[in-house]
């Protein structure tokens, strides 16, 4: 098992690495341009070229990769080109008010999502519809305009939650969790409609299989059998399912938070990539790579626990 | 944001339960009667062609129509709007609905909304064909390549979609900005590239599945180039999973464009929903209506595009097994007469039962007729006949285990004198295990993969039983010993995929018997063995008889077996029993016509090949 | 006159997992086969039956030994060389329910061998003809797709689809181990009725010694990656000298009780006097 875990990991640095490698790449086509823009209209040629070997973007890209690793492996994330405040702080502050709405709302699915599909799964009828029912509204508004839709519910006409701001959970949580609410309900609204339809799939899969039946004929319960065997045989597929749904519901909070006004990762990536300020950039690429990785680190081994067969790949 | 099914092939087909239990000895099981009738249900719906079906489907077709008229009206845009979708006039700021020569008013800048949808659409539409495509393109053929070739091929196309997905996403259309300019063509063309992974992982996955069917064999045995087996055999799989995630792939670029637009991401002379959105979101409080029209027409796309997706789901793979309720007990078409018949003190007794499926007309389908057997305290019953005679549905009917589609249409079960038919699970639990106990088939997919033999055991004691766990520990562990197998610890803490086929089906004898029961029910318990594991298995079948005076239901079609192990022999066929006899009676001097061919197909013992190898020249005839 | 001589065939699997060491399922084993006879391979699971067959027909790489068929030898081909073979070398697999592709008519999966050899889609229809008729089964099957038909059924077309080529060995992966007793013996009487007419050989795979005695000239017993013991069928299969095949003989029950006594209790001796002999 910990072999098994050191691989993954092992696997997963070396991904990292190659992204920022390639994001860094792609990116070095546009330095000049970037420079163009911070200069303005004052720009000219020499200009241009003088802030360039000033930040040190002319010199080959590989170069500049390795100087920005260098550093990036101290925590040294360099400073913004715009606002020269540290980069690393930023990231992880503005990431902190994303993931305190990712990450409630990932918790909320799942449980929502889980339980809907066991239900559906193990009466069907009627349970049934309504859970198809439930997943196929979920699936049919997108995301963006459940927000807004929602805003001008609860917000303009009912007056019930705030329309736009954020509050730190540390300040109060109280009104830290009434400034969420909104963006969490929709999240999870869109994450359950994908993972219930899954979940539900896969558990009739389980249901109809041999070693179900033969469970029943000695005797065992129907809860144990549901819960204690097919769900856990339905789980790993499922895990899978929600590393996946983390990773969308991640996009989906970035264009969410702006109805919101929240100050979270998607603005300040937003206008970071705008102004073209490189080492924002590849600070708010960094973190967003770290995170996939450890998703699908935890996704795996949470599979490999679950199912002993995957350990041996 | 909607995506397509990553973690799934599609449908089960029920083809595939036959070659899936083929997996312990690699020995394929004559079909089950419940797999003939999902066979036969399954082609049924088949029978007319796809385009028939999905002419016929009022969700796809609504769909397909509404989608269609879109397209056309964006298409049209230059013709039929009223002016160009940036023309902007001071005048017209915020004019409200019905303006003259602005139908649905104009937004902030003065730009008439109904001409900005028309050409949003074209955006949309151009969003949805770039990224699926590149997504379809890019998938479908590392998929291909993938899953077709060696090893080494696959392990190169999943390192490159596991860098793919390592990507965070949406994140990357932002923060790749610099780039592409906002350029929504470009942005949409990394969004493809970015949803790759999941089309590749399905084709991946189907073209596996092929790549092992023994019709690819036989193609390669006939001589048919890799190229030409991939087009003729293995896309024709690939088809309707790719055609089905194009729908819902279209709906995720033009949502996610949607809302990259909608952030401000891009050039603002490019009409779209999102744009239009965001302006009216800014708007809400003085024209709340703005924000309606752009919202409305992307929310009916998506929502077709989604719905869509679906109708073609259902046309192209087929139904879905239904779920239902578990622990619900067996289906009965009518409430018993009580006690209808005259009460007798054998242990189990079988009286005109039937069972049926329904058949793909919406009538029912007979597979067990009005049989009747009997068994007594310490006999060996042989139920024979071959598939799907109903021998092993009648079986299941009395452990109260057949498949949810199957509905008991007559007849009556009793046991000890108490009659079974119509109990729920919870009823029967008490006799399950206890009283009435079963071995299954194929040893393997009988054992629940994720947990270790013993624990799976010691449930099942304790279940019964009521004991301790350290008591049912022991247990477990001195029936594993009775059972022959060598290492009973080690077994005990093996997972089912490290122990072989003989050694699972210890196991599961060992499951039987552990609480002592009256009748076993054991269903064809040697087929899926060796020769010689057989053999075994059956001196070990008859000594746990004797030792444990069981009554025993033995299906089986060997008559072999039958010869070695059974007292009585009821001969089935078609769902119905038409002889029975003792052992000797059956063999020496069989009745029933069907009887007789049965015996007769028997191979005999001392015929072998007389004639010579024929030495045609060339061996052409 | 030898058309298969296979000689010293090793076969190993890659093992599991990144770096586990190749098992080896075929130890180095040698059998032929001549011209318009029956070979028959028996044995249990994890004996390699089927990794001989498969790696006759070049589905299998090998990894040591040689298999000779004509005298060329055939294992080091490349794909273009193998698929010329395709019109000599053919196979009817186990299960009926997969060895046909459930798409296609039947017309189409008996004429693909045949239009791939270079057929005229004419010529390859009249031969399609004259193929089901031969085993039995009616014309208007060629416009027909497998689901319509039942297992013995498809496995006579499988014959067909083998016959199609006229080839010189058909190598037959447990044909009848998935069908019911009464379509047992009449597809085996097929399979004897066409090696008589076009003398055709057969390398025929099975685990049930009954059937193997029914068909075949000759016997090769494998056991465990080795073959054991071989011989004519007459003296294999009735009066063997491997203890392997003494124990193989029987292990297998008869369908007569009192018979079945007996042998139980031959087998018991058996196995009383080969463990007192380890």
């Amino acid at each position: 098992m910990l072999i098994y875990i050191l691989r993954r990991l092992g696997t997963g640095v070396v991904l990292a690495l190659l992204v920022t490698l390639i994001t860094f790449l792609l990116l070095g086509t546009s330095f000049e341009d970037v420079a163009r823009t911070i200069l303005g209209p004052s720009a000219t040629p020499q200009t241009v070229a003088g802030i360039m070997s000033a930040k040190g973007w002319d010199r080959p890209v590989l170069v500049q990769y390795a100087d920005w690793l260098w550093h990036a492996l101290r925590g040294d994330f360099g400073v913004s080109v715009y606002t020269s405040l540290p980069v690393a702080p930023s990231v992880l502050q503005r990431a902190a008010v994303t993931l305190s709405m990712i990450i409630p709302a990932l918790l909320l699915t799942a449980v929502i999502a889980v339980s809907l599909g066991v239900w559906a799964a193990s009466r069907g009828g009627v349970a049934d519809r309504i859970a198809q029912g439930i997943s196929l509204l979920g699936y049919l508004i997108p995301g963006l305009l459940l927000a807004i839709a929602l805003v001008v519910l609860f917000a303009v006409q009912l007056k019930w939650l705030p329309a736009t701001g954020f509050t730190p959970i540390t300040e109060d949580p109280g009104k830290w969790a009434r400034s969420i609410a909104i963006p969490v309900i929709v999240l999870t609204i869109g994450g359950v409609a994908n993972m219930a339809a899954q979940v539900r799939g896969r558990m009739i899969d389980e249901l109809r299989r041999d070693y179900v039946r033969t469970l029943r004929t000695r005797g065992i319960s129907s809860r144990s059998i549901v819960l204690g065997h097919a769900l856990r045989n339905a789980g790993s597929p499922a895990l899978t399912v929600m590393s996946l749904e983390f990773i969308q519901m991640f996009g989906a909070a970035l264009i969410i938070e702006n109805v919101f006004a929240l100050p979270g990762y998607g603005s300040y990536a937003f206008n970071a990539s705008l102004q073209g300020d490189i080492p924002v950039i590849l600070g708010v690429t960094v973190f967003g790579v770290f995170l996939v990785i450890i998703v699908n680190l935890i996704t795996d081994i949470a599979n490999g626990w679950l199912n002993p067969k995957a350990r041996v790949r | 944001m909607t995506a397509p099914d990553e973690t799934s092939t599609g449908s089960t087909r029920p083809g595939d339960r036959v070659a899936s239990d083929a997996v312990s000895t690699g020995r394929v099981a004559r079909p089950s009667t419940e797999l003939l009738q999902a066979v036969q249900a399954a082609e049924a719906s088949e029978r007319t062609t796809v385009l028939r079906r999905l002419l016929r489907d009022p969700q796809a077709m609504t769909t397909i129509v509404l989608l269609l008229v879109i397209l056309i009206l964006g298409l049209l845009a230059p013709i039929i709007a009223l002016h160009g979708p940036n023309e902007a006039q001071l005048s017209m700021v915020n004019a409200p609905v019905g303006t003259p020569g602005y139908p649905l008013g104009a937004d902030e800048s003065g730009r008439d909304i109904y001409s900005r949808l028309l050409y949003s659409v074209q955006t949309a539409a151009v969003s949805a064909l770039i990224g699926a495509s590149v997504a379809l393109v890019v998938g479908v053929t590392a998929g291909l390549i993938g899953g077709y070739f060696g090893r080494v091929t696959q392990g190169v196309t999943e390192w490159l979609f596991s860098l793919v997905m390592t990507f965070p996403g949406v994140l990357m259309l932002i923060v790749l900005m610099p780039v592409t300019k906002g350029a929504y063509q470009a942005t949409m063309l990394i969004f493809g590239v970015l949803l790759s992974p999941g089309i590749y992982r399905i084709v991946r996955n189907l073209v596996l599945g092929v790549k092992n069917e023994l019709y690819v064999d036989a193609a390669r045995v006939s001589g048919l180039g890799d190229l030409r087996i991939l087009g003729r055999h293995v896309l024709f799989v690939v088809r309707g999973p790719i055609i089905i995630a194009a729908a819902f792939l279209c709906g995720s670029a033009i949502a996610v464009q949607s809302g990259l637009a909608f952030l401000g991401v891009g050039s603002l002379q490019v009409p779209s929903f999102g744009a239009m959105i965001s302006s009216g979101f800014r708007n809400l409080y003085i024209v709340p209506t703005q924000f309606l029209w752009p919202s409305l027409s992307l929310g009916i796309i998506t929502a077709s595009l989604v719905l869509l997706g679906n109708a073609l789901r259902d046309v192209l793979e087929g139904s879905q097994p239904k779920p239902a309720k578990v622990g619900a007990g067996q289906r009965v078409l009518a409430p018993e007469a009580a006690d209808g018949g005259a009460y007798d003190s054998r242990l189990l007794d079988i009286q005109d039962l039937s069972i049926a499926y329904p058949d793909p007309n919406g009538g029912l389908n007979e597979v067990v007729r009005g049989v009747s057997l009997d068994l007594d305290k310490g006999q060996i019953l042989g139920l024979v006949g071959e598939s799907g005679s109903g021998k092993s549905q009648t079986a299941f009917a009395t452990l109260g285990v057949l498949p949810n589609e199957a509905m008991i249409v007559g007849g009556s079960i009793r046991f000890a004198g108490r009659e079974l038919i119509g109990l729920t699970d919870a009823q029967m639990a008490p006799l399950r295990g206890k009283e009435i106990a079963y071995i299954p088939q194929e040893p393997m997919s009988n054992l629940d993969p994720s947990y270790r033999v013993g624990s799976q055991l010691v449930q099942g004691v304790r279940a019964t039983l009521g004991i301790s766990q350290r008591e049912a520990r022991e247990r477990v562990l001195a029936l594993l010993a009775r059972v022959g197998i060598a290492d009973p610890q080690r077994t005990f803490d093996s997972y089912p995929h490290q122990i072989s086929g003989g050694m699972a089906q210890r196991v599961l004898i060992a499951g039987a018997v552990a609480s002592r029961p009256r009748l076993l029910i054991a269903d064809e318990p040697t087929t899926a063995l060796d020769v010689t594991v057989q053999a075994e298995i059956l001196d070990l079948l008859r000594d746990l008889q004797a030792e444990l005076d069981m009554a025993v239901l033995l299906v089986t079609h060997n008559f072999g077996v039958v010869a070695d192990i059974c007292d009585r022999i009821a001969v089935m066929q078609s769902g119905r029993i038409v002889e029975t006899g003792t052992v000797e009676e059956i063999f020496r001097d069989p009745q029933h016509e069907y009887t007789m061919m049965l015996l007769g197909s028997i191979l005999d013992e001392n015929v072998v090949r007389t004639d010579a190898p024929v030495d045609a020249a060339g061996g052409k005839s | 006159m030898t058309l298969l001589d296979v000689r010293d065939l090793r076969v190993a699997f890659p093992g599991r997992g990144l770096r586990a060491a190749p098992v080896e399922v075929l130890h180095g084993v040698s059998l032929d086969v001549r011209a318009g006879e029956t070979v028959g391979l028996v044995g249990e699971s994890g004996s390699g039956k089927t990794t001989i067959g498969r790696a006759v027909l070049g589905l299998v790489p090998t990894s040591g030994g040689r298999i000779a068929f004509e005298g060329k030898d055939i294992v080091g081909l490349n794909a273009r060389q193998r698929r010329a073979l395709a019109d000599q070398i053919q196979v009817v697999f186990q299960d009926p329910y997969t060895s046909l592709n459930p798409s296609l008519t039947i017309g189409d999966i008996l004429s693909e061998p045949l239009v791939v050899q270079g057929a005229s889609a004419k010529d390859a229809r009249s031969r399609v003809r004259v193929l089901l008729d031969r085993v039995g089964l009616p014309a208007n099957a060629a416009s027909r797709l497998p689901r319509e038909f039942s297992g013995g059924q498809r496995q006579r077309i499988a014959i067909a689809r083998a016959l199609a080529p006229r080839p010189k060995l058909i190598v037959c992966d447990e044909p009848v181990s998935a069908l019911d007793l009464s379509t047992q013996a009449h597809v085996l009487d097929l399979f004897i009725d066409i090696q008589k007419e076009t003398g055709v050989a057969y390398l025929f795979i099975s685990h049930d010694l009954s059937v193997i005695r029914h068909i075949s000239h000759r016997v090769a017993v494998l056991y465990r990656g080795d073959i054991v013991e071989n011989g004519p069928a007459s003296e294999v299969t009735s009066a063997p000298a491997h203890p392997y095949t003494q124990r193989l003989l029987l292990a297998a029950p008869v369908a007569d009780p009192g018979e079945q006594r007996r042998r139980r209790a031959a087998r018991r001796a058996l196995l009383e006097t080969q463990g007192a002999m380890s």
